[in-house]
Protein backbone atom coordinates (compact mmCIF):
# COMPACT_ATOMS: atom_id res chain seq x y z
CA UNK A 1 0.00 0.00 0.00
CA UNK A 2 1.08 3.52 -0.46
CA UNK A 3 2.79 5.27 2.06
CA UNK A 4 4.01 8.54 3.35
CA UNK A 5 6.76 9.15 5.53
CA UNK A 6 6.65 11.32 8.43
CA UNK A 7 9.06 13.53 10.29
CA UNK A 8 9.84 11.12 12.73
CA UNK A 9 10.57 8.29 10.54
CA UNK A 10 7.84 6.24 10.92
CA UNK A 11 6.00 4.98 8.31
CA UNK A 12 1.87 6.51 7.82
CA UNK A 13 -0.53 5.74 5.51
CA UNK A 14 -1.69 8.24 3.21
CA UNK A 15 -5.45 8.87 3.98
CA UNK A 16 -6.64 8.14 0.63
CA UNK A 17 -5.34 4.27 1.50
CA UNK A 18 -8.13 3.88 4.30
CA UNK A 19 -11.16 5.08 1.85
CA UNK A 20 -9.54 3.04 -1.39
CA UNK A 21 -10.00 0.13 1.38
CA UNK A 22 -13.27 0.89 2.79
CA UNK A 23 -14.78 1.30 -1.17
CA UNK A 24 -13.04 -2.09 -2.11
CA UNK A 25 -15.11 -3.04 0.82
CA UNK A 26 -18.32 -1.84 -0.17
CA UNK A 27 -18.77 1.20 1.40
CA UNK A 28 -19.21 3.10 -1.17
CA UNK A 29 -19.90 6.77 0.73
CA UNK A 30 -16.11 6.69 0.90
CA UNK A 31 -16.18 6.78 -2.76
CA UNK A 32 -18.07 9.73 -2.02
CA UNK A 33 -15.37 11.40 -0.05
CA UNK A 34 -12.69 10.44 -3.21
CA UNK A 35 -14.99 12.30 -5.62
CA UNK A 36 -15.31 15.70 -3.47
CA UNK A 37 -12.07 15.49 -3.03
CA UNK A 38 -10.58 15.50 -6.30
CA UNK A 39 -13.56 16.61 -8.59
CA UNK A 40 -12.29 19.97 -8.90
CA UNK A 41 -8.66 19.20 -9.79
CA UNK A 42 -9.98 16.21 -12.72
CA UNK A 43 -12.21 18.98 -14.38
CA UNK A 44 -9.52 21.34 -14.33
CA UNK A 45 -6.76 18.49 -16.14
CA UNK A 46 -10.02 17.86 -18.75
CA UNK A 47 -10.65 21.46 -19.10
CA UNK A 48 -6.36 22.11 -19.67
CA UNK A 49 -6.54 18.89 -21.93
CA UNK A 50 -9.86 19.44 -24.27
CA UNK A 51 -9.98 23.07 -23.70
CA UNK A 52 -14.06 22.50 -23.98
CA UNK A 53 -16.61 22.33 -20.85
CA UNK A 54 -18.36 20.11 -22.02
CA UNK A 55 -15.93 17.49 -22.92
CA UNK A 56 -14.31 18.02 -19.62
CA UNK A 57 -17.61 17.55 -18.01
CA UNK A 58 -17.89 14.52 -19.21
CA UNK A 59 -14.23 13.38 -19.08
CA UNK A 60 -14.87 14.03 -15.81
CA UNK A 61 -17.54 11.92 -14.66
CA UNK A 62 -16.00 9.12 -16.94
CA UNK A 63 -12.88 9.13 -15.29
CA UNK A 64 -14.23 8.65 -11.77
CA UNK A 65 -16.30 5.95 -13.07
CA UNK A 66 -13.77 3.91 -14.97
CA UNK A 67 -11.41 4.80 -11.68
CA UNK A 68 -14.49 3.04 -9.48
CA UNK A 69 -14.16 0.19 -11.46
CA UNK A 70 -10.68 -0.71 -12.18
CA UNK A 71 -10.11 0.34 -8.34
CA UNK A 72 -9.15 -3.53 -8.59
CA UNK A 73 -6.33 -2.85 -10.70
CA UNK A 74 -5.10 0.07 -8.02
CA UNK A 75 -1.85 -1.48 -7.05
CA UNK A 76 -1.30 1.14 -3.96
CA UNK A 77 2.51 1.74 -5.45
CA UNK A 78 1.45 5.22 -6.45
CA UNK A 79 -0.63 7.86 -4.71
CA UNK A 80 -4.43 7.08 -5.52
CA UNK A 81 -4.41 10.56 -6.98
CA UNK A 82 -1.67 9.99 -9.65
CA UNK A 83 -3.59 6.83 -10.75
CA UNK A 84 -6.36 8.69 -10.77
CA UNK A 85 -4.69 11.98 -13.10
CA UNK A 86 -3.71 8.43 -15.47
CA UNK A 87 -7.28 7.35 -16.30
CA UNK A 88 -8.56 11.27 -16.37
CA UNK A 89 -5.40 12.12 -19.00
CA UNK A 90 -6.54 9.56 -21.06
CA UNK A 91 -10.19 9.65 -20.99
CA UNK A 92 -9.34 13.00 -21.93
CA UNK A 93 -7.23 12.41 -24.85
CA UNK A 94 -9.65 9.58 -25.87
CA UNK A 95 -12.46 12.60 -26.31
CA UNK A 96 -10.10 14.68 -27.92
CA UNK A 97 -9.04 11.96 -30.64
CA UNK A 98 -13.35 11.36 -30.78
CA UNK A 99 -13.67 15.06 -32.02
CA UNK A 100 -10.93 15.29 -34.43
CA UNK A 101 -12.44 11.83 -35.72
CA UNK A 102 -10.29 9.30 -35.00
CA UNK A 103 -7.01 11.88 -35.48
CA UNK A 104 -4.24 9.76 -33.05
CA UNK A 105 -3.77 12.38 -29.96
CA UNK A 106 -0.90 11.94 -27.28
CA UNK A 107 0.78 13.83 -25.18
CA UNK A 108 3.92 13.82 -27.31
CA UNK A 109 2.11 16.02 -30.27
CA UNK A 110 3.44 19.58 -31.11
CA UNK A 111 6.17 19.96 -29.47
CA UNK A 112 8.57 20.74 -32.35
CA UNK A 113 8.45 24.26 -31.01
CA UNK A 114 11.37 25.75 -29.67
CA UNK A 115 9.48 28.88 -29.01
CA UNK A 116 10.30 30.56 -25.80
CA UNK A 117 13.24 28.42 -24.90
CA UNK A 118 15.24 31.34 -24.74
CA UNK A 119 13.73 34.32 -22.59
CA UNK A 120 13.63 37.63 -24.96
CA UNK A 121 11.84 39.84 -22.80
CA UNK A 122 13.57 41.27 -19.38
CA UNK A 123 11.03 43.88 -18.66
CA UNK A 124 10.76 43.61 -14.73
CA UNK A 125 6.76 43.35 -13.57
CA UNK A 126 5.01 45.63 -11.44
CA UNK A 127 4.56 44.49 -7.95
CA UNK A 128 1.47 43.02 -7.79
CA UNK A 129 0.94 43.16 -11.78
CA UNK A 130 -2.41 41.48 -11.37
CA UNK A 131 -3.89 43.95 -9.40
CA UNK A 132 -4.37 46.26 -12.55
CA UNK A 133 -6.68 43.62 -14.02
CA UNK A 134 -10.69 42.65 -12.57
CA UNK A 135 -11.20 39.48 -11.90
CA UNK A 136 -12.51 38.23 -15.13
CA UNK A 137 -9.97 40.34 -16.94
CA UNK A 138 -7.54 38.52 -15.29
CA UNK A 139 -8.78 34.73 -16.00
CA UNK A 140 -8.85 35.93 -19.45
CA UNK A 141 -5.40 36.63 -19.94
CA UNK A 142 -3.98 33.71 -17.98
CA UNK A 143 -6.48 31.55 -20.21
CA UNK A 144 -5.81 33.07 -23.48
CA UNK A 145 -2.23 32.45 -22.64
CA UNK A 146 -1.82 28.60 -21.20
CA UNK A 147 -4.40 27.61 -23.73
CA UNK A 148 -1.45 29.23 -26.40
CA UNK A 149 0.82 26.25 -25.45
CA UNK A 150 1.53 23.33 -26.84
CA UNK A 151 -0.77 20.53 -24.98
CA UNK A 152 2.60 18.53 -23.83
CA UNK A 153 3.43 21.77 -22.22
CA UNK A 154 0.72 22.75 -20.61
CA UNK A 155 -0.49 19.59 -19.40
CA UNK A 156 2.95 19.18 -17.35
CA UNK A 157 2.85 22.68 -16.33
CA UNK A 158 -0.39 22.34 -14.69
CA UNK A 159 0.08 18.76 -12.78
CA UNK A 160 3.64 20.14 -11.68
CA UNK A 161 3.08 23.50 -10.60
CA UNK A 162 -0.67 24.69 -9.80
CA UNK A 163 -1.40 20.68 -8.64
CA UNK A 164 1.91 20.98 -7.23
CA UNK A 165 2.65 16.89 -8.36
CA UNK A 166 6.10 15.84 -7.96
CA UNK A 167 8.41 15.58 -10.92
CA UNK A 168 8.26 11.47 -10.59
CA UNK A 169 4.72 11.69 -10.31
CA UNK A 170 3.83 14.10 -12.97
CA UNK A 171 6.22 11.85 -14.78
CA UNK A 172 3.91 8.60 -14.39
CA UNK A 173 0.61 10.47 -14.56
CA UNK A 174 1.39 11.46 -18.23
CA UNK A 175 3.59 8.02 -19.18
CA UNK A 176 6.67 10.28 -19.62
CA UNK A 177 10.38 9.64 -18.41
CA UNK A 178 11.46 12.30 -15.83
CA UNK A 179 13.98 13.96 -18.15
CA UNK A 180 11.02 14.58 -20.03
CA UNK A 181 8.98 16.02 -17.68
CA UNK A 182 11.98 17.99 -16.63
CA UNK A 183 12.89 19.59 -19.95
CA UNK A 184 9.04 20.16 -21.13
CA UNK A 185 8.34 22.00 -17.74
CA UNK A 186 11.40 24.79 -18.28
CA UNK A 187 10.06 25.49 -21.63
CA UNK A 188 6.30 25.84 -20.37
CA UNK A 189 7.37 28.10 -17.29
CA UNK A 190 9.65 30.01 -20.18
CA UNK A 191 6.81 30.15 -22.71
CA UNK A 192 4.32 31.30 -19.90
CA UNK A 193 6.29 33.94 -18.53
CA UNK A 194 7.15 35.02 -21.82
CA UNK A 195 3.73 35.46 -22.71
CA UNK A 196 2.82 37.20 -19.49
CA UNK A 197 5.46 40.11 -19.74
CA UNK A 198 3.07 41.51 -22.73
CA UNK A 199 0.68 42.22 -19.96
CA UNK A 200 2.63 42.90 -17.09
CA UNK A 201 5.89 44.36 -18.25
CA UNK A 202 6.64 47.65 -16.86
CA UNK A 203 7.43 49.54 -20.50
CA UNK A 204 11.23 49.53 -18.88
CA UNK A 205 14.40 51.79 -19.96
CA UNK A 206 17.08 49.99 -22.30
CA UNK A 207 18.91 47.89 -20.30
CA UNK A 208 22.87 49.02 -19.12
CA UNK A 209 25.46 47.73 -21.05
CA UNK A 210 26.90 46.07 -18.75
CA UNK A 211 23.46 43.81 -17.89
CA UNK A 212 24.29 41.89 -21.35
CA UNK A 213 23.87 38.78 -21.27
CA UNK A 214 27.03 36.33 -21.81
CA UNK B 1 28.31 31.03 -14.20
CA UNK B 2 26.91 32.62 -17.68
CA UNK B 3 23.48 33.13 -18.15
CA UNK B 4 23.25 30.08 -20.33
CA UNK B 5 24.11 27.90 -17.32
CA UNK B 6 21.84 29.65 -14.87
CA UNK B 7 18.98 28.91 -17.75
CA UNK B 8 19.75 25.27 -17.28
CA UNK B 9 19.38 25.14 -14.12
CA UNK B 10 16.56 27.82 -13.39
CA UNK B 11 14.01 24.95 -12.68
CA UNK B 12 15.96 23.79 -9.73
CA UNK B 13 16.53 27.15 -8.49
CA UNK B 14 12.94 27.58 -8.47
CA UNK B 15 12.13 24.34 -6.85
CA UNK B 16 14.90 25.08 -4.33
CA UNK B 17 16.99 21.79 -5.25
CA UNK B 18 20.31 23.50 -5.49
CA UNK B 19 23.38 22.12 -4.13
CA UNK B 20 24.73 24.54 -1.45
CA UNK B 21 27.69 25.00 -3.15
CA UNK B 22 26.33 25.70 -6.05
CA UNK B 23 23.91 28.37 -4.71
CA UNK B 24 26.61 30.74 -4.07
CA UNK B 25 27.84 30.74 -7.76
CA UNK B 26 24.43 31.96 -8.65
CA UNK B 27 23.93 34.21 -6.18
CA UNK B 28 27.15 35.80 -7.68
CA UNK B 29 25.51 35.60 -11.13
CA UNK B 30 22.29 37.46 -9.80
CA UNK B 31 24.13 40.03 -8.23
CA UNK B 32 25.43 41.43 -11.36
CA UNK B 33 22.89 39.95 -14.42
CA UNK B 34 19.59 42.08 -14.24
CA UNK B 35 18.18 40.34 -17.13
CA UNK B 36 18.76 36.73 -15.10
CA UNK B 37 16.94 38.39 -11.69
CA UNK B 38 14.17 39.43 -13.99
CA UNK B 39 13.43 36.01 -15.52
CA UNK B 40 13.59 34.29 -12.06
CA UNK B 41 11.56 36.78 -10.36
CA UNK B 42 9.01 36.67 -13.05
CA UNK B 43 9.03 33.11 -13.66
CA UNK B 44 8.43 32.66 -9.94
CA UNK B 45 5.49 34.71 -10.05
CA UNK B 46 4.08 33.17 -13.01
CA UNK B 47 3.64 29.81 -11.20
CA UNK B 48 2.17 32.03 -8.09
CA UNK B 49 -0.02 33.77 -10.06
CA UNK B 50 -1.14 30.20 -11.68
CA UNK B 51 -1.44 28.70 -8.36
CA UNK B 52 -3.43 31.14 -6.95
CA UNK B 53 -6.21 31.84 -9.29
CA UNK B 54 -8.57 28.93 -10.86
CA UNK B 55 -9.15 29.95 -14.34
CA UNK B 56 -11.45 27.29 -15.02
CA UNK B 57 -13.99 27.58 -11.89
CA UNK B 58 -16.37 24.80 -11.25
CA UNK B 59 -19.54 26.73 -9.90
CA UNK B 60 -21.05 24.14 -7.17
CA UNK B 61 -24.66 24.45 -8.29
CA UNK B 62 -22.86 22.29 -11.67
CA UNK B 63 -20.28 20.29 -9.33
CA UNK B 64 -23.47 19.15 -7.12
CA UNK B 65 -25.06 17.84 -10.65
CA UNK B 66 -21.94 16.43 -11.70
CA UNK B 67 -21.23 14.72 -8.05
CA UNK B 68 -24.74 13.06 -7.89
CA UNK B 69 -24.48 11.97 -12.00
CA UNK B 70 -21.32 10.37 -10.75
CA UNK B 71 -22.56 8.41 -8.06
CA UNK B 72 -25.34 7.11 -9.50
CA UNK B 73 -23.44 5.95 -12.02
CA UNK B 74 -20.94 3.84 -9.70
CA UNK B 75 -23.79 2.59 -7.79
CA UNK B 76 -25.70 1.15 -10.91
CA UNK B 77 -21.93 -0.13 -12.29
CA UNK B 78 -21.57 -2.85 -9.71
Amino acid sequence: MSTIQSVAGQVEQHPDVALVERVRAGDISAYDTLVRKYERQVFRIAQHITQNREDAEDVMQDAFLKAYEKLDQFQGNSKFYTWLVRIAVNESLMRLRKRRTGKVVSIDEDLKTEEGSVPRDFADWAPDPEQNYNQSELAEILRKTIQGLPQGFRVVFVLRDVDGLSTEETAEALGLSVPAVKSRLLRARLQLRERLSRYFGRKAAPAPAQEKRS
Amino acid sequence: MTCTEFLKILDDVIDESIAAETRTEIETHLRKCGHCEVVLNTTRKTIEIYRCHEIYELPTDVSERLHTKIMERCKKSK
